[in-house]
């Protein structure tokens, strides 16, 4: 195949057979970064919708693509699923030298294209991160310096799937901890404790932001979640922001995966494969609202 | 006037360094003076500047230009030339449809009308229902990723999770895609499909049989590499033919074990088992892991025959079409209704007697 441009980026998502909503994350954060100009190719790729992960390198057709996987946190897809379907060959996990939450990015030839995979780690445990859930607390109270005297909870599935599922709320619990203001902040699971039902008395403070680290918003992040906190569900996703349980004001943000600023997170992971985009994380940035985050 | 916008500037340049022939148009050098030569004419002797004069104008030069002197990958290029009979009809053929109303080709449920417009190629994108549509009644789109949300439900709103499905919405226009942007669109609405078509066209299609795409499966879809002959027949039949997909079939059972359900007669070829396809298998091969049994129960001819156009109704895609009170139609809902009522019990279960066959 001829070569049109020399680098693109392909953002690699679950996606799904019922639910839309699914992909709609990726798909606008595909579009923020097209605007930005970061690269001449952006393509979006889905384990459940099309193009599969199988068929994209194909489509963008440029000698050296950068990955990045839209997952909270490596295991299953990041490790098995997307390497073997991009065809990434000789890929071995221990590459990416990973704790749990620190892969970072590894470069493969893929064997149908002869594309150079810059194969990054997921964005859901980039340091970034931390900034994105904390901006999503800003969106969701409409305050920008919340912090002093309101809790935070992060919110993930725990391990009954995946330890590392647990490792990267835990880390950008810690992270939140030791960098901002706010009054406590703690790591809560839908499968073990300290379980996300007990968030209203387990948090001493009386406002409490309760974010859940997903990448698009379904069925835990819309029904399970606010179910399990108690606060009144009229629908799936319909609940009141606050709402009130047990005399704690619960501000619930909904996936933080839907936060414009995540689009920062997937550059700073191409960035660090080595993409020429810091331009490009400027202006993103400057659009989604990251700017405002200069506590670091 | 440079080689990259003008076309006479990039033959002169072009020719200077070696011939060109290229759809009907050759030019060459030898001692320093060119020959011109298209299938309406021949001019020999030329000096540079008496070559671009002859040039310049020519439709020859232009098609040439247009086709050698922009970038577009390999896939682009052939879909683009395809859509309008390049490899078939001659450049002035070409330029008269192109320049007189267009020239139409369809993909999968897509109309595409090429045409040219003050020297530009442009091209109208529109679903093939809409043929006929008065374009002021069509909703209009400029950016191609709108093809993207159009793509995402059919007209009825439901959301359609395989983009190659015959339920594309209609209603919409791209009125003016450049050949670049109408690729992009086509992308959105089926992804991959211009260049699994290159690759098939150039004998480079990888496709990968059942055997080994259930083999590569892991986790809950390990369990797909249990289907095998006739249940395959089964599957293709329930999820590829023409009415539920518009790819064309080229995997099949394993190497040299063909699947004889109908490959589909679509212009882009499926190179592989989807993951729509791979998610049912899961369901299928669970079920028939379950051994039969003997059921007796009774049933009136014309109740036998009910259940079976209740489930061709399912099948087939009709339920929406069964009218309220058509009680000819054996698949009316109130005429399921009483079946329920007299032949089932509570739980919605077929009263019956079971026995494992010995
Ligand atoms: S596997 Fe079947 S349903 Fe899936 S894309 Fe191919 S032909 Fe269509």
């Amino acid at each position: 195949m001829s070569q049109q441009t020399d680098e693109a980026l392909v953002i690699v998502a679950h996606g799904s057979h019922l639910n839309p909503d699914s992909s709609t994350p990726t798909f606008a954060h595909a579009d923020t970064i097209r605007e930005a100009d970061a690269f001449e190719t952006v393509r979006e790729a889905f384990w459940k919708e099309e193009p599969s992960f199988r068929e994209v390198l194909r489509i963008v057709d440029v000698e050296t693509v950068y990955v990045v996987p839209m997952f909270i946190s490596e295991g299953y897809f990041t490790e098995q699923v997307i390497p073997r379907e991009l065809r990434l060959q000789d890929w071995d996990v221990t590459d990416w030298e990973s704790d749990g939450t620190s892969a970072d990015h590894a470069a493969y030839t893929a064997t149908d294209t002869g594309t150079t995979v810059q194969y990054c780690g997921p964005v859901g445990t980039h340091d970034s991160m931390t900034d994105v859930i904390v901006q999503r607390a800003r969106s969701v109270t409409d305050d920008p310096n919340v912090g002093s005297g309101v809790g935070l909870a992060v919110v993930g599935h725990g391990t009954e799937r995946n330890e590392n599922s647990a490792k990267a709320i835990e880390y950008h619990a810690d992270r939140i901890r030791e960098t901002y203001d706010f009054a406590e902040v703690k790591a809560m699971f839908m499968d073990e404790s300290p379980e996300v039902d007990d968030v209203a008395t387990l948090f001493e403070s009386d406002d409490v932001v309760v974010v859940p680290l997903f990448v698009a918003d379904g069925y835990h992040t819309q029904e399970d979640i606010p179910a399990d906190m108690g606060l009144d569900l009229d629908g799936p996703g319909s609940y009141p922001v606050p709402g009130m349980v047990d005399g704690t004001q619960i501000w619930y943000s909904g996936a933080v995966g839907t936060e414009p600023l995540l689009a920062d997170v997937i550059l700073e992971r191409a960035a660090d494969a080595g993409a020429d985009v810091a331009g490009a994380i400027e202006r993103v940035k400057q659009q989604t609202g990251g700017t405002a985050i200069d506590v670091e | 006037m440079d080689r990259e916008s003008d076309p006479v500037a990039a033959l002169v340049a072009t020719v200077a360094e070696r011939s060109i022939s290229y759809d009907g148009l050759s030019v060459s050098k030898s001692d320093g003076l060119y020959t011109f030569e298209t299938t309406e004419r021949q001019v020999t002797d030329l000096t540079a500047s008496a070559l671009g004069e002859t040039a310049a104008g020519d439709p020859f030069v232009d098609n040439w230009f247009h086709w050698t002197q922009r970038s577009r990958s390999t896939a682009e290029q052939a879909f683009l030339r395809w859509v309008e009979h390049a490899e078939e009809r001659s450049v002035p053929e070409r330029d008269a449809a192109l320049t007189s109303g267009g020239v139409v080709r369809e993909w999968g449920q897509l109309r595409i009308t090429a045409t040219v417009v003050d020297g530009d190629r442009r091209y109208e994108l529109r679903h093939s229902d809409d043929r006929d549509a008065d374009p002021a009644e069509l909703e209009r789109f400029v950016d191609p990723r709108k093809a993207r949300e159009i793509a995402t439900t059919d007209d009825k709103g439901r959301y359609r999770p395989l983009k190659t499905a015959p339920s594309l919405s209609t209603g919409w226009l791209f009125p003016e895609l450049t050949g670049a942007s109408l690729v992009e669109a086509i992308d959105f609405f089926y992804p991959a499909t211009i260049q699994n078509w290159s690759l098939e066209r150039e004998g480079e299609l990888d496709v990968t049989n059942w055997a080994a795409a259930a083999d590569r499966q892991s986790g809950i879809y390990a369990m797909v590499d249990e289907l095998s002959g006739e249940q395959l027949e089964w599957l293709t039949e329930a999820c590829c033919v023409d009415s539920q997909c518009l790819k064309r079939r080229e995997w099949d059972a394993a190497d040299g074990e063909e699947i004889d359900t109908p490959r589909g007669a679509g212009a882009f070829p499926c190179r592989e088992p989807c993951s729509v396809v791979i998610s049912a298998a899961r369901k299928w091969t669970q079920i028939e892991r379950e051994d039969t049994e003997r059921y007796t129960f009774e049933l009136t001819p014309s109740e036998k025959d009910q259940l079976e156009a209740l489930v061709a109704a399912v099948a087939d895609g009709r339920i929406d079409e069964i009218r309220e009170a058509e009680f000819s139609d054996p698949a009316n809902r109130q005429r399921a209704r009483y079946l329920r009522a007299k032949r089932f019990d509570a739980e919605g279960s077929l009263s019956t007697e079971s026995e494992r066959p010995s």
